[in-house]
């Protein structure tokens, strides 16, 4: 297996347990990140806080799975970017400097 | 570490989206010229790591939380520049479809975390494992110290930058506008909590990563100069 497929499988298996980024503060009780607690709305995120609108209070399940679909979208849309990115700035073929 | 929309006085926020621009250009000239195609797919896999790691919010005796960015990781891997791109993505993608950090202050989270964060983690990195053999131990300790260094620098600079807010920006009555934290406050929470607990996160997960490869694909680790 090439290493990029591995590596890949690395970010998925981290996507499907990104509820964890939640679940462990929601646990311990721990706040907001300090000083991250928004002040002003200035930007409404079309999926704001990772959670497409899931409540954190109305369930486990739910929740979670807003925070691997919204893992997933943001990688994909990452992916998108880079490709886009590379296409304009690498250097065709294996010529380096 | 992400600032939200808010903190930041106007004049912060136009500071560093001046001071960010030269930088994104000169990134993208010596990514340019630096940068192979087949290179590109280990872009996409540091930015994209940095993005699902930084959703990982670890709790902190304390009360707060932090998380680790990986920057290090990536200057490590394809150089400063390329990884000041790879964090842009991740922080505008954050900032923009998840309201992870405001908008005005984007550019002051991409100095920190897109070019404090990788470039001090890079020189550290170079400096100590300068000459090692590609899988000996001294490179796997480097990666830590980097990553380390590289997290608390960005770390300091957040708390500064907030701490600031109060000083520069306030009513004739002196309250403060945006950020209500003084310097003592400020950088005495950033720096903590990552001097202590987040700090020894990334360094781990840049240590174990480079690790990894040097076992699975040490030719990875050559790197490629600035």
């Amino acid at each position: 297996m090439k290493i990029t497929t591995k590596l890949w499988i690395g970010i998925a298996l981290l996507a499907v347990i990104s509820p964890l980024g939640w679940i462990l503060p929601a646990y311990f009780k721990a706040g907001g990140a300090w000083g991250e607690e928004k002040r002003l709305t200035l930007w409404r995120a079309p999926m704001s806080d990772y959670s497409f609108g899931a409540q954190e209070t109305k369930g486990l399940f739910p929740y979670s799975f807003a925070t691997i679909i919204s893992a997933i979208s943001g990688i994909i849309v990452i992916v998108t970017v880079i490709w886009i990115l590379g296409r304009i700035l690498a250097k065709k073929g294996d010529q380096g400097v | 570490m992400h600032i939200p929309d808010g903190y930041l006085g106007p004049a912060t926020c136009g500071f560093f989206y001046a001071v960010m621009l030269p930088i994104w250009t000169v990134a993208s000239r010596i990514v340019k010229k630096t940068l192979k195609a087949k290179q590109v797919p280990m872009l996409a896999i540091g930015a994209a790591f940095s993005f699902v790691i930084m959703m990982f919010n670890i709790p902190i005796p304390g009360g707060s939380t932090g998380h680790a960015v990986g920057g290090v990781l990536v200057a490590i891997l394809l150089g400063p520049w390329a990884a000041c791109i790879a964090l842009t993505v991740a922080l505008v993608v954050q900032a923009l479809l998840f309201g992870d950090g405001g908008i005005t202050s984007l550019a002051a989270n991409c100095f920190n975390m897109a070019f404090v964060l990788p470039f001090s983690g890079y020189t550290i990195y170079s400096v100590l494992s300068c000459r090692a053999p590609l899988g000996s131990g001294r490179r796997v300790f480097a990666a830590g110290v980097a990553g380390y260094v590289g997290i608390n620098a960005a770390a300091l600079l957040t708390g500064v930058e907030f701490g600031l807010q109060p000083l520069l920006h306030h009513t004739a009555q002196g309250q403060a506008l945006y950020c209500p934290y003084g310097l003592k406050t400020a950088v005495t929470a950033m720096a903590g909590m990552h001097l202590l607990a987040i700090g020894w996160i990334e360094a781990i997960v840049t240590a174990l990563v480079i690790k990894y490869l040097q076992k699975q694909a040490p030719d990875l680790l050559g790197g490629i100069a600035p």
